[in-house]
């Protein structure tokens, strides 16, 4: 019987062994994500005990901030309005942006415990933890004002270490008015304030997408990629469907380099229907389609409609950009970082360290890598034909600069109005050392190449201290 | 003056949490020491340590209540609660020298912890759990005296199963319907949960039945009376219930006839009931979707769940401190949640001390079936152990989705008077075969 009882307590003893761990590991690990779960009332508790944290750009300035209201309570408050709305969020009525992904850090405090007791005794809350954020006050200006009354998305990141230094979408919000907006917007569903266009919003590639048309064509063609040839009439059929060129331009003889620094519909066409879709789908899942961006905040999934029964006439719209496939600017942004990295992508991220109260550091986000997109070689390749487009193609108005850039233009059309298009670039700078990527959309304005790139200049501009205009 | 009271007051309430774990990990770690020390006048010193850990724990946790919402009446409670607790090793020592005072002082330590959760969370229930515990107790400080003094208590196997299978079915046929489940029984106003007491009957009848032989004729005996016991729980949807039945049972017979067939076609049984509980009824399909993704329907059947997942996560290693929490966002917390409320506000080390300690207490019961008097004090030491660690493993384990949701008690932790009532007397049912077992062999075991 001994031995019988042994056995049992031996079962036993496993079981809650497991159990221990389990339970655990799973309320430690999961201890910040539970947190910011809306049906969690705990956050509502520490609200009491806590008074949320500020959230700060990289140089220190304050875009968001608990004050004293007349009635005595605390009151969120966004020094610059609505030009932080997207990337900072809003922490009523739900939570949004930093405010969102960095809840936790907000509604704890980590001062020690003789500081708490200092704010006990005086009856007051203790100070929640403070977000330095990466976000650059300058670019995230010139951002936005350059977008101006347009709707679209602007995001700028840097490239090796996978920081976002501006985050703009337009329409936006003033989250100081979050209270008044919420009830607008509960009568009007067509409303898209809220919607943070960089990471959420879902655009026509157009033709931006040929980068992975072109990384496509490279890898089954490492070897005579670039013996390519195709004389562009302004036209390419298959059966009975056909692609035009933007504005119907007739291209002539073009190589594999021109056909993607002039942005060649007819070229691509061709070089797409000589894909293999099952490769062209694996490349484009590598290149984060139908994947989580590797971000710190919560991303919609770019999606593409590749399948081997495709007809064609689909896969020739899908390889210029139109067509079933959509994609987020922050993923183009992704994906042009690494590119201009050898391949190599870091995670994108919004925060560099959390401090408490007294400057003590918190928590630190350092440089972390996603993985590797592509190779070294091919990714060289695609820069070279990304700074034939600044030198020669539909991104001259970056050309000649104190400064290098390279990038692709796209003109995506929407909609079924003939010629109506949203101005796409996506692009980085310097072009010899890439250190920033910038990519922009700007609804319905027309050519990337008129509207996208001038925008995108002045950022570069900006950032490499380079005031003079010289159009 | 004043000033520097604030600043003591408010360092108390901030460290108090860093030292409720460490009284209750030295309480655990000397249980566990303890046992392979057998023999408690050995061990006089270890328990005399204990009852002070046990002191520190429960008076630091009511202190932080009282000074947390400036009422004096926790207080209060705390005095009758400690007076009460201290009372119960103090009587049970001296009526019964004989006894273990290990599996006592565990017991109290958990009873501890249960009234400081329970003052925390609903003052009215923490005074009604009280008297429950007072009554239940002078009851249970007869029960040893009875198992030495009833000689036939092993003749009366048919008793106990026709009390116990008929108690289940007047449940069944007559009790009132809480929640979907026709479990509990009112009779002048006082509501009893028969199916908790039975788990005791049941445990009587599986000894008595192989006080002597334990044959294939016993096993098939047993099976059909555990069956139908079994089969009313599952028709009266008390699932928690009629497994902990199966698994004592299972356990038993293992123990009994010492034949691993028994507990590898166990297990093929219960594969095989799983499976076709999961096919037939809806509730059982319910709790296990409720369990494998609760977040998707987190509004509705995964609601109680996800809160409890959310007060386990809230608290981290040292928890957010009495009163800090919000337990009370787990419906029935006090009932099916009370671990869950114990990790968020006490923290997890401490929670994990808890499922350490009833391991501990669980292991003293398998020590003293083992020096038990005859079999039919073992079976029943041993049966009692099973039902008492089993219940805490399905109620731990559900309330961390680590299995699914049976809604049980913790015993000796959550309010409910029948749940305190059956855990007490199984607890002074073995306190008497140790004590017993002293007395027959003469010897320290």
């Amino acid at each position: 019987m001994r031995a019988s009882a042994a056995v049992i307590s031996v079962i036993f003893g496993v079981a809650f062994l497991c159990m221990c761990v389990y339970f655990v590991r799973f309320a430690l690990k999961n201890q910040r994500k539970l947190m910011s779960n809306s049906y969690n009332t705990h956050q509502a508790v520490l609200a009491k005990q806590i008074s949320r944290g500020s959230i700060y750009a990289s140089d220190g300035t304050v875009l968001a901030l608990n004050e004293k209201g007349e009635d005595g309570k605390d009151h969120r408050s966004y020094p610059f309005g609505s030009l932080y709305a997207h990337a900072v969020g809003y922490a009523s009525k739900g939570k949004s942006g930093i405010e969102s992904a960095y809840n936790y850090y907000l509604i704890n405090s980590s001062l020690p415990l003789s500081e708490k007791v200092k704010y006990d005794t005086k009856g007051e809350k203790y100070p929640g933890d403070s977000v330095y954020s990466t976000l650059d006050p300058a670019l995230q200006q010139i951002s936005s004002s350059t977008l101006g009354v347009y709707d679209g998305a602007v995001v700028v990141s840097e490239i090796k270490t996978g920081r976002v230094l501006a985050m703009v979408s337009k329409p936006d919000f003033d989250p100081n008015e979050i209270d008044e907006i919420w009830e607008k917007i509960q009568y009007d569903a067509s409303s898209t304030v809220l919607l943070n266009r960089v990471k959420d919003g879902q655009y026509p590639p157009g033709s931006t997408f040929k980068i992975f048309s072109s990384l496509e064509y490279i890898r089954e063609n490492p070897e005579d990629f670039s013996k390519y040839r195709y004389t562009c009439n302004g036209k390419y059929r298959t059966g009975d469907d056909f692609i035009t060129c933007y504005h119907g331009t007739v291209h002539g003889n073009v190589d594999f380099k021109t056909s993607f620094s002039k942005s060649c519909n007819s070229s691509y066409a061709n070089i797409g229907m000589s894909l293999d879709r099952t490769l062209f789908l694996n490349t484009l899942q590598e290149c984060l389609f139908d994947k989580p961006l590797p971000s710190d905040l919560p991303c919609t999934k770019s999606s593409v409609g590749i399948s081997p029964s495709l007809p064609d006439g689909d896969m020739m719209e899908i390889c210029i950009g139109q067509g079933l496939t959509s994609v987020t600017p922050l993923h183009l942004n992704l994906m042009t970082c690494a590119v201009a990295n050898g391949g190599v992508l870091m995670k994108s991220r919004l925060v560099d360290r959390v401090e408490d109260e007294n400057g003590t550091t918190v928590a630190e986000f350092k440089p972390e890598t996603y993985g590797s997109l592509m190779n070294e070689a091919d990714s060289l390749i695609l820069r070279g034909m990304m700074e034939e487009v600044v030198k020669s193609g539909t991104g001259r108005k970056l050309n000649g600069l104190s400064y290098t850039a390279a990038g692709k233009t796209g003109s995506a059309e929407f909609g079924t109005i003939k010629g109506q298009s949203h101005a796409w670039f996506t692009g980085y700078a310097p072009a010899e050392d890439p250190e920033i990527a910038v990519t922009v959309i700007i609804e319905g304005a027309g050519s990337g190449g008129d509207y996208a790139v001038p925008l995108t200049k002045r950022i570069f501009d900006q950032y490499f201290g380079a005031y003079s205009y010289v159009d | 003056m004043g000033q520097f009271w604030n600043y003591l007051q408010s360092y108390l309430l901030h460290i108090s949490k860093y030292f409720m774990p460490l009284y209750l990990w030295i309480f655990t770690g000397l249980s566990f020491f303890a046992l392979t020390n057998a023999g408690w006048r050995r061990i006089k010193t270890i328990c005399d340590v204990q009852l002070v850990l046990m002191f520190l724990t429960h008076f630091s946790g009511a202190a932080v209540i009282c000074l947390k919402t400036g009422k004096p009446v926790y207080l209060l409670l705390y005095a009758f609660q400690e007076i009460l607790i201290f009372a119960l090793v103090v009587l049970t020592n001296m009526i019964y020298p004989d006894g273990d005072r290990l599996l006592i002082n565990n017991m109290c330590m958990m009873l501890s912890v249960g009234a400081v959760i329970l003052m925390r969370l609903d003052l009215n229930r923490a005074v009604k759990q009280f008297f429950i515990v007072v009554v239940s107790a002078a009851c249970c400080l007869l029960i040893p005296y009875l198992i030495d003094s009833l000689k036939r208590l092993p003749d009366l196997k048919w008793l106990y199963a026709v009390i116990g299978v008929s108690a289940l079915a007047i449940v069944f046929f007559l009790g009132s319907v809480v929640h979907g489940a026709r479990i509990t029984f009112t009779v002048y106003g006082i509501t009893f949960q028969p199916s908790e007491l039975v788990k005791i009957l049941f445990v009587f009848y599986l000894s008595s039945a192989f006080y002597i032989y334990s044959g294939f004729r016993e096993v098939a005996e047993t099976s059909m009376v555990a069956g139908s016991l079994i089969v009313l729980l599952v028709l009266s949807r008390d699932l928690g219930s009629a497994l902990i039945f199966f698994v004592v049972f299972l356990a038993v017979v293992f123990y009994a006839t010492g034949r691993w067939p028994y507990l590898v076609a166990g297990a093929g049984v219960a594969v095989l009931a799983s499976a076709g509980a999961y096919r037939y009824f809806s509730h059982v399909r319910m709790r296990i979707e409720a369990w494998r993704d609760p977040w998707s329907m987190i509004d509705d059947a995964g609601y109680q769940i996800t809160q409890s997942l959310f007060a386990i996560s809230g608290g981290g290693l040292f928890g957010t401190g009495l009163m800090n929490g919000n337990p009370s966002s787990i419906p029935y917390v006090e009932q099916d949640f009370i671990f869950s409320a114990i990790a968020e506000e006490m923290g997890i080390i401490f929670a994990v001390g808890l499922i350490a300690l009833a391991f501990a207490t669980f292991l003293d019961y398998m020590v003293i079936s083992g020096v038990a008097a005859d079999r039919f004090d073992r079976i029943i030491c041993f049966g009692l152990g099973v039902t008492y660690i089993f219940q805490v493993f399905l109620t731990v384990g559900g309330g961390t989705k680590f299995i699914p949701m049976t809604g049980l008690t913790f015993p000796l932790l959550s309010y409910g008077g029948t749940s305190v009532l059956t855990t007490l007397v199984l607890f002074y049912v073995a306190e008497g075969v140790s004590a017993r077992a002293y007395a027959w062999t003469g010897e320290e075991y």
